[in-house]
């Protein structure tokens, strides 16, 4: 990056991304000073709105990349997709800790947020997805640690990781599994007040599926963005493994969203005229595009038309999880809820932030270097160790 | 101490809205007519009359028998007391509102205006009970309509009273059987969907639908650990496997 003189050059995102700090820090001040009433349009009648639905609910799924291709390539053992498992995880880790800072804004009282740890409520769902989160943000960030490890060449440290990297993985996976299912029971309490076309009981099984068909359109989004600013370029074989998967993900969870209604016999109120059938619709849209596109060869050999097939992806995984959380709950609720100014800046200034730390660790430590090679030695070095002394 | 419960009998109450008051100054919240023209719960009012033009309602924490917000605070902040209460420990609550998302009347309201925040909620005067008074609304009422006691005795009186005046009455408990049962029985000459109560509630309690979920938690530890561990055991076996034959077919071509 060219520099002129000791600061940065003024870009249009760079200025953007100002702007958005500057608000995001006002916006602060009013949440934290003058309470949620002065921050935010919630209410008695609605009282999770974006900061729960977008930065919560979608945070936690677009972040999902990383479990997902851990275990692809540490568990399945497939190489291909080695090079982009540092980058998913670090899409992950920052894409939880950010979570947790949208979970400060929107607690009430923020500072007892480790409560959970300690006030037991083993039938609370909330309760699960707050131990998971916790755990499985330490997992991540050990996960995590040895791109910094390696970048300091303490190698000490890095040893000890890479040994405990597999059970770590495995644990990863069974964490993620939980409370992205987790997320969707949640809203297993609320038969009456949320919207049949949302209801379900297989409310956890499409937060999980849904978590998988993200992660992989934020892997593809991220690869397309990271090659656009690093000048590398991603192998053909590997984003048309990704493609040919994202296509069967999102089309599956198309298929078992519809014989789910119909099962239900929820199918009819898609085909009334109410502002739920339009978002309902609309998100179906945003899904049903790519997964079409993404079954054709060229599409799927297209870099460009791959990365806007995996934006739709991203959308219409939005679009669901907003529809479950205000959508879905606006009718039972009484009142129309759309947010008020600073909860839409903080949430902004939060994916600005996720944006800018990615960029900021991919060029500072060694996320996209060949590094991975040596990690692989590493690790085969270390389990055949242990191998050799557990014969 | 047997449990506890509250009958309010539409038919009988004038709409004086001595409850109000009584369970305001309880609380040391101020009452004046500002606030009772509000006819709804919030952080400024745990129980309120309802206007229908002659017909009256009342509307606080039903205190459920198994209810939702307990099951689902993830910190224990709400407790079903064996009195029959449903009381709030706000030393515990960390504000994630999730009782107030969950609950099936639409009771908990928060402290909006705070910089502390905290849930606020009848708490059919726990303290009082304990110390065998009756709760602040039943002994303001001057007719009688609220009344608290024993539950079966109280659920028997509103039985008796449907039986001697079917005509007065639209022949429903409410709290009977809503949401698994509660601790509060309405009774109503007109059905109390008028007042924008919820009538199609399900009759089981609804921590059920959530609790069959989190059954499957130690199954997904068990069976995950496992069958990732065997999968990572077979597929990096194969590799092992390849890379001695590889190694020794190396020896013997050398030998």
């Amino acid at each position: 990056m060219a520099r002129a003189g000791i600061l940065p050059r003024l870009t249009f995102w760079r200025g953007v991304f100002l702007v958005l700090m500057a608000l995001g820090a006002y916006a602060t001040y009013v949440r934290f000073f003058e309470g949620l009433g002065a921050s935010t349009n919630l209410s008695d009648d609605f009282p999770w709105g974006l900061w729960i639905g977008f930065d919560v609910l979608c945070g936690v799924g677009l972040a999902a990349g990383g479990f997902t291709l851990a275990a692809a390539v540490h568990i399945f053992n497939i190489q291909k997709y080695k090079p982009i498992v540092r980058p998913a995880i670090l899409t992950a880790f920052l894409g939880y800790l950010l979570v947790i800072v949208a979970l400060m804004f929107d607690l009430g009282r923020p500072y007892r947020i480790w409560h959970p740890l300690i006030m037991w409520n083993p039938h609370s769902v909330m309760f699960e997805v707050g131990w998971c989160v916790t755990l499985y943000t330490t997992v991540l960030a050990l996960e995590f640690s040895p791109i910094v490890l390696e970048k300091l060449r303490w190698n000490a440290a890095l040893k000890a990781v890479h040994t405990a990297l597999i059970p770590l993985v495995i644990l990863g996976v069974i964490l993620s599994t939980l409370h992205q299912s987790s997320l969707g029971s949640l809203f297993l309490i609320v038969p009456h007040k949320l919207h049949p076309l949302w209801y379900t009981p297989l409310l956890p099984v499409f937060f999980f599926f849904s978590a998988l068909m993200v992660g992989l359109a934020m892997t593809i989004f991220e690869s397309w963005h990271s090659s656009k600013a690093f000048g590398r370029q991603l192998e053909v074989s590997l984003l048309r493994g990704l493609a040919r998967l994202l296509a069967v993900l999102t089309t599956a969870f198309l298929v078992m969203r519809f014989l789910d209604l119909a099962r239900r016999g929820a199918l009819g109120l898609a085909f009334t005229p109410t502002t739920e059938a339009y978002f309902f619709w609309l998100e179906i849209a945003f899904l049903a595009i790519p997964g079409v596109l993404l079954f054709r060869t060229r599409i799927r050999a297209n870099p460009k038309a791959l990365y806007l097939c995996a934006v739709l992806v991203v959308f219409g995984f939005i679009t669901n999880r907003l529809n479950v959380a205000v959508t879905g709950l606006e009718s039972a609720s009484g009142v129309q809820y759309v947010p008020k100014w600073t909860e839409v800046v903080v949430t902004l200034a939060i994916v600005a932030l996720g944006f800018a730390l990615f960029r900021a660790a991919a060029q500072y430590l060694p996320v996209f270097e060949e590094s991975e090679d040596r990690e692989e030695a590493d690790v085969h070095t270390a389990i055949e160790t242990q191998m050799a002394q557990g014969d | 101490m047997a449990s506890k419960a509250i009958l309010f009998d539409g038919t009988q109450c004038i709409g004086c809205r001595s409850c109000e008051d009584a369970c305001a100054s309880k609380w040391g919240l101020p009452y004046n007519e500002q606030v009772a023209s509000q006819e709804r719960l919030s952080e400024k009012k745990l129980t309120t009359v309802l206007t229908r033009g002659d017909h009256f309602a009342r509307r606080l924490c039903m205190h459920c028998v198994e209810p939702t917000c307990v099951s689902v605070c993830p910190v224990g902040a709400f407790r079903k007391t064996s009195l029959g209460p449903v009381i709030y420990e706000e030393w515990r609550c960390m504000g994630c509102r999730y009782c107030m998302l969950a609950c099936p009347f639409h009771v908990p309201a928060y402290e909006w205006s705070q910089r502390l925040p905290k849930v606020r909620k009848c708490d059919m005067c726990y303290e009082r009970q304990l110390s065998g008074q009756v709760t602040a609304c039943s002994e303001a009422c001057p007719t009688g309509a609220t009344k608290t006691g024993d539950r079966d005795a109280i659920l028997a009186e509103a039985r008796e009273r449907l039986a001697k005046n079917p005509g007065q009455y639209d022949g429903r408990i409410y709290g009977l059987s809503e949401a698994g049962g509660t601790s509060v029985f309405l009774l109503s000459a007109v059905p109390l969907e008028k007042f924008g109560f919820r009538t199609d509630l399900p009759s089981e309690a609804l921590p059920v639908l959530t609790k069959r979920v989190l059954a499957f938690v130690p199954d997904v530890v068990g069976v995950g650990g496992v069958l990732l561990g065997g999968i990572y055991w077979l597929t990096h076996r194969r590799e092992a496997v390849a890379a001695a034959e590889g190694k020794s077919g190396e020896r013997r071509r050398r030998g």
